[in-house]
């Protein structure tokens, strides 16, 4: 496979504070949108982005404030790639953590449904995990964007 | 983020939620809705996600537990008026099993019957 270039990147950190929830949204729509992406395909990932920083703060810093990173990059042909990347608790069981309905707080209204609507709003998705350790969330999906934009160096 | 709660005279209650529905604002709509339910205990519940421009699976959880607390007393859910990205999250949950998914107007529906009934300022200063 033909190894496509990197044509833009956007890194950021923040505390697993439920608050950027909302700003890791804008982070990823704003940075994206010089794709010129059909609306359809900027909720999709959106709400990908929602589920994966939700999860750190709600699972992997769970009673606790740590840091959350993001890294977003535009790659050619419209191919939008995300990492996200927590160093908090780790999940135990991964294939059991991302079957559609399992939830380890059912008490709390978690529907059990994030890693479901992660992989199937993105092209693909890919989890790793170390317990102690935290966990590295990545995805990607390729946009039916309208028209190739040019991007120029310098 | 706001969340209007309006009652008629059918003891029936509709939740007209707003804006976007994620882990950090269900919280706050999930103890309104409660209340709510608690105080009144409807018969049917209504939410209506017309005003809702985001929901994440966060929604979906809300949705689930209204449903848990209604069906231990016999009442009825409705999910209404999701469109576009709503939906789509909405159709993974498979909740379109345990509520009933339909269109309308049912702010004007409310608003309509509750000239005849109950005034909703009254409804909803009972505590
Ligand atoms: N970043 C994370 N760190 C630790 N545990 C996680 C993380 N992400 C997910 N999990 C685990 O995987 C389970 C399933 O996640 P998800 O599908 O998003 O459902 P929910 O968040 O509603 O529980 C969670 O209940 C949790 O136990
Ligand atoms: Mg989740």
């Amino acid at each position: 496979m033909k190894k496509s270039r990197v044509l833009n990147e956007l890194k950021a950190e923040f505390p697993s504070l439920s608050e950027n929830e909302a700003l890791a949204r804008l982070l990823v729509s704003g940075f994206i949108s010089q794709l010129n992406p059909m609306v359809d395909e900027l909720s999709d990932v959106k709400t990908a982005v929602s589920e994966a920083v939700t999860n750190c703060i709600v699972h992997a810093y769970r009673n606790t404030v740590g840091k959350v990173r993001m890294l977003v990059r535009i790659y050619d042909g419209s191919e939008v790639y995300i990492r996200i990347t927590d160093t908090g608790c780790g999940i135990e069981n991964l294939d059991k953590a991302m079957e559609p309905l399992f939830t380890s707080s059912p008490d709390e209204d978690r529907a059990g449904l994030g890693f479901t609507v992660m992989e199937s709003f993105m092209d693909t998705l890919s989890v790793r995990s170390a317990l102690g350790k935290g966990t590295t969330v990545t995805m990607r999906k390729k946009l039916r964007s309208r028209v190739q934009k040019d991007y120029n160096a310098g | 983020m706001t969340t209007r709660i309006l009652f008629d005279e059918k003891n029936r209650c509709l939740v007209m939620l707003e804006g976007e529905i994620d882990h950090h604002n269900a919280s706050q709509i999930r103890m309104k809705v409660d209340l709510a339910i608690d105080t009144h205990c409807p018969a049917e519940l209504y939410l209506d996600f017309s005003g809702v421009s985001f929901m994440d699976s966060s929604g979906i959880g809300l949705v689930m537990g209204r449903y848990r607390i209604l069906r231990e007393y016999g009442a009825k859910l409705f999910v209404t008026n999701c469109k576009g990205s709503i939906r789509k999250v909405m159709q993974l949950s498979g909740m379109s099993r345990l509520a009933e998914f339909v269109d309308g107007n049912f702010e004007g529906q409310f608003e309509r019957t509750n000239k005849e009934g109950v005034k909703n300022e009254e409804v909803q200063s009972v505590k």
